[in-house]
């Protein structure tokens, strides 16, 4: 089965070639992301977020959140995430999960580059991919 | 304009109450605000009340009884309690209405708040992939401030033991037993660096506050606190918020500032002249930056103010001094409310061990989802 995103007009491409799709207000320029839909979307155009930042605001998820959340397993084998906003050249800060082998030794202004993670297998055995941060080595 | 007075103050104790529905509760509050006021249900021109995820407040109409006055319901987030008083003192203030009730109550299940993303205009992925949460943002926030403005995990802990100790002296609260500030700061980490003990939790309480214009309250022979202000704002463009995919890197005003300044306005008062402080502590951090937010301190000066003690009891400032949502919880429709109900009970001396001495000016400063903030100032009168 082929990995699929977790929703579409979310990002493009997978691992080091991923990148958050946004939009350009037509009228003034303004960046935003996610890219709007529905008739807010004809507002836009599509563009894509450069791949490179730095870290600007972190914290590690201890619990396993309720739904909304539709991650893997259960409380048991619950693995805490650090999520985190990261500054994208142009001023924009996104909000992000951060794949991280230790996600208590993170700085800010750490530099951060964009990647993709399997976040959940399906049960038709496809997995979905949403987007992440990993500290640049 | 016409002054707005509190006349009237009551609550339903915070906490847990099985066998109890919000509206119970939301119920008894209001018996005892008019109790208190010494005035009937029947005398009340409006009700504005709120409730998050206890029903429809109009529900305490068929109880207190069904007298044809004007009832609004009123949803505003975090900011509903807020709000209902915020209304009241408008319809008293322009001078269509004399006298009426603000109120709120709630009843939520146990552990953190779950949102739905679309009923906030945010698209399925952002819930779906775990970024959805209030302790998150907390975290994410109170995280950076430190970062940035030199505040330590100590002053957290001391933030956390001061509200607990507040609680066990407050007969409203939730939690009665003071815990010190190592076992909060070593407690299980729920949102880093904020521990379990640095965070309210959802719960259950109501209350509700009797306003009049100041000629009514005469003619009644009452009395109360004056309301000197009372403001709501929301977030600006780029703002860091609960639930906020992206932001800008240059952080505009916060919501919780723009309503203090415009309730400083109001009441042609600065942040110096207030004898006490209620703000929203969420969790131990919100308090800190909130006391910038509001222009109590520049940021970073908390780091001092909370070691040498300015807001506790008896210090400079008292802030939270009823234990505020760490040791009440954190009932939404009502959470706001509770915090001008002890103001009013301050101003009126009526506070026993936690009574602020002299207090003349008190602010009270409600923030929330999805990014306002309600504030308050009241006036002994």
């Amino acid at each position: 089965m082929p990995a699929r995103p977790i929703a579409e007009n979310l990002f493009v491409g997978q691992g080091d070639a991923a990148r958050l799709i946004a939009g350009r207000r037509k009228t003034d320029g303004e960046i935003v992301f996610p890219l709007p839909s529905g008739p807010e979307r004809e507002l836009f155009d599509q563009v894509e977020l450069p791949p490179e930042g730095t870290l600007w605001a972190f914290t590690v998820q201890r619990f396993r959140p309720k739904p909304p959340y539709a991650g893997p397993g259960d409380n048991s084998d619950f693995e805490p995430y650090a999520v985190g906003y990261v500054e994208l050249p142009g001023s924009i800060v996104v909000e992000t999960r951060i794949e991280a082998q230790a996600p208590f030794a993170l700085a800010l202004k750490q530099p951060m580059r964009l990647t993709t993670q399997v976040f959940r297998t399906d049960s038709d055995g496809s997995e979905v991919l949403t987007y992440a941060f990993r500290p640049l080595a | 304009m016409t002054e707005v007075h509190i006349i009237g103050a009551g609550i339903h104790q915070f906490g847990r109450h099985p066998g109890k529905t919000g509206l119970d509760q939301g119920v008894e509050a209001i018996r005892a605000a008019l109790a208190d006021a010494g005035l009937d249900w029947d005398k009340m021109q409006f009700c504005f009340g709120g409730s998050h995820a206890a029903g429809m407040a109009d529900a305490v109409l068929p109880r207190l009884g069904l007298t044809g006055l004007q009832a609004i319901n009123v949803a505003n987030g975090c900011a509903t309690g807020g709000s209902a008083v915020l209304s009241a003192y408008w319809a008293i203030k322009s001078g269509e209405f004399e006298l009426g009730v603000a109120f709120g109550f709630d009843k939520h299940p146990r552990g953190a708040f779950n949102a739905d993303p679309e009923e906030l205009g945010l698209p399925r992925w952002y819930g779906e992939t775990g970024l959805m949460l209030t302790t998150q943002f907390f975290g994410l926030k109170i995280q950076r401030y430190m970062a940035t403005h030199g505040i330590s995990a100590e002053t957290l802990g001391l933030i956390g033991e001061k509200a607990y100790l507040n609680g066990s002296l407050t007969p409203h609260s939730w939690r009665k037993e003071p815990i010190d500030r190592e076992t909060i700061m070593s407690a299980e980490m729920v949102a880093d660096p904020l521990t379990k003990y640095m965070f309210c939790s959802p719960a259950e309480g109501a209350a509700a506050l009797v306003l009049a214009s100041d000629a009514t309250m005469r003619t009644l022979g009452a009395r109360g606190p004056r309301v000197r202000a009372a403001a709501v704002k929301t977030r600006l463009k780029g703002s860091l918020e609960v639930f906020s995919p992206s932001i800008s890197a240059r952080q505009p005003r916060s919501p919780t500032t723009l309503a203090s300044e415009a309730a400083f306005e109001m009441a042609a008062a600065g942040p110096a002249e207030m004898d006490l402080a209620q703000l929203q502590d969420t969790e131990c951090g919100a308090e800190v930056m909130h006391m910038a937010e509001c222009g109590f301190c520049a940021d970073g000066e908390q780091e001092a103010l909370v070691a040498e003690g300015a807001t506790r009891i008896g210090g400079r400032l008292p802030i939270n001094t009823d234990g505020g949502c760490l040791a009440c919880g954190e009932p939404i429709g009502a959470s706001g409310l509770r915090q001008i109900y002890e103001n009013a009970q301050q101003l009126r001396g009526r506070c026993g061990p936690r009574q602020v001495e002299n207090a003349r000016l008190a602010l009270s400063q409600v923030y929330g989802a999805p990014g306002l903030s309600a504030v308050a100032i009241l006036e002994r009168s």
